[in-house]
C-alpha cells in the first residue's frame, strides 16, 4: 500500500491526480482518496508509546513462519 | 497502396508528435505540481504513441529508415497534423480544450482502428485506446470544470473554445490516401466519426454550460502540409538537436 497526499479542488481530480502522481510506476490497482479533513492521524511525539511496544513481541512478527509451497505470490521472509 | 498506406500512418504518428511536443512545453511550468504532472504523463503517452506510428513507418519505408529519421528529418510541408494540435498551449483553457476536441476525436479513431485488417494499426490501437480514453476522461473533466465553474474560468474556456473551433472541421475532412486506406479496411472514415464526435462534445459542453461555437468558418491544410506560421518554431525546437548532432543517440 502506497500513501501520499496531494492537493485537488474535487474528488474526480483527486482521484485522477493520485493515479498520476503515484502509479506512475506500476503501484496501482486501486485508489482510495480521502480529503484531509476526515483524517486522523496518530501524533508522531506518541509514536513511541504507541508502536515500540510491539518490537518486544517477537512471537507476533509473522517472521517466523515457513511459506507453504503453494503460495505462489510471497516471497520468504529473510528470518524464517 | 504502399505509398498512401505510408502517407496514413505518418499524419497519426505526426498528430500525436506534435500534440507531444505542445503539451511537453508545460514540462515545470504547470499551474499547481499536480497538473504539472498530469500533462507531462499525457505528453509522454502521446509520444510513445507517435514512437509506434513513426516505427512502422521506417519498416513500410525500408531503405534503413528509422523512427528518428520519420520523426526529426522531414521538411515542414511533409508534417500532416492537424492544424488544431499546432496551436499554442497559450494558457490552461487554450490547452485543454485543444486537448479535449482532439481526444474526442482520437479515441473514436482508434476505437475504429481496431477493427483494421492491418495487424501492426490494431495492435497500437489497442494500446493507445487506453491511454487516450485516460486523455479523454481528463479533458473532459475540465471542461467542465471550467465551463460550470467561476465566472472567469467560464470565460477563459468559452473563449478558447471559439478560437479553436475553426480547426475542428479539418478532423472530418478526408484526403485521397485516407479515403483509399478506409476503403480498403485499413483505415477509419473521419466522416463516419463526425456523428459520435458531435454527440459527446455536445454532451460535455451542455454539461459545461458552454456555448457550441457556429460551423461557419473553417480552416483546413494541416493535413496536407499547409501549415500555419507555428509550425517552424515547432520544428525548429524538435528538429534542433537532430540537424546539429546529426545521428545523435541518447
Amino acid at each position: 500500500m502506497h500513501a501520499g497526499s496531494l492537493h485537488a479542488a474535487d474528488p474526480q481530480m483527486a482521484m485522477e491526480n493520485a493515479r498520476d502522481v503515484y502509479t506512475r510506476r506500476m503501484e496501482g490497482v486501486s485508489i482510495w482518496v480521502v480529503e484531509s479533513q476526515h483524517m486522523h492521524a496518530s501524533k508522531p511525539e506518541e509514536s513511541e508509546a504507541m508502536f515500540d511496544p510491539a518490537d518486544d513481541k517477537i512471537y507476533r512478527h509473522p517472521t517466523f513462519y515457513k511459506i507453504p509451497d503453494d503460495v505462489k505470490h510471497m516471497k520468504p521472509c529473510r528470518n524464517s | 497502396m504502399q505509398k498512401q498506406l505510408i502517407k496514413y500512418v505518418q499524419r497519426l504518428g505526426d498528430n500525436a508528435l506534435i500534440l507531444g511536443q505542445r503539451l511537453g512545453e508545460w514540462c515545470g511550468h504547470g499551474p499547481v505540481l499536480e497538473q504539472d504532472i498530469a500533462l507531462t504523463n499525457i505528453a509522454l503517452d502521446t509520444l510513445g504513441q507517435a514512437r509506434l506510428y513513426f516505427q512502422y513507418v521506417a519498416e513500410l519505408k525500408g531503405e534503413n529508415q528509422t523512427e528518428d529519421d520519420v520523426a526529426f528529418l522531414r521538411e515542414e510541408r511533409e508534417y500532416t497534423n492537424l492544424l488544431l494540435l499546432e496551436q499554442k498551449n497559450k494558457d490552461w483553457a487554450y490547452t485543454l480544450v485543444r486537448q479535449f476536441l482532439f481526444d474526442v476525436f482520437s479515441f473514436h479513431n482508434l476505437k475504429g482502428l481496431l477493427e483494421s485488417s492491418d495487424s501492426t494499426l490494431k495492435a497500437i490501437a489497442a494500446r493507445a485506446i487506453k491511454e487516450v480514453k485516460y486523455h479523454k476522461k481528463f479533458s473532459s473533466e475540465w471542461m467542465i470544470r471550467l465551463g460550470d465553474g467561476t465566472d472567469v474560468s467560464h470565460k477563459k474556456v468559452q473563449t478558447a473554445l471559439n478560437d479553436l473551433w475553426i480547426f475542428t472541421g479539418e478532423m472530418f475532412k478526408p484526403t485521397e490516401d485516407e479515403d483509399l486506406i478506409a476503403k480498403m479496411g485499413i483505415g477509419t472514415s473521419c466522416e463516419e466519426i463526425q456523428p459520435l464526435w458531435d454527440l459527446e462534445v455536445n454532451e460535455i459542453l451542455a454539461e459545461a454550460t458552454l456555448q457550441r461555437p457556429d460551423d461557419t468558418f473553417m480552416r483546413y491544410g494541416g493535413k496536407k502540409g499547409q501549415h500555419s506560421e507555428l509550425m517552424g518554431f515547432i520544428l525548429a525546437d524538435l528538429q534542433y538537436m537532430q540537424r546539429t548532432y546529426p545521428g545523435l543517440q541518447w
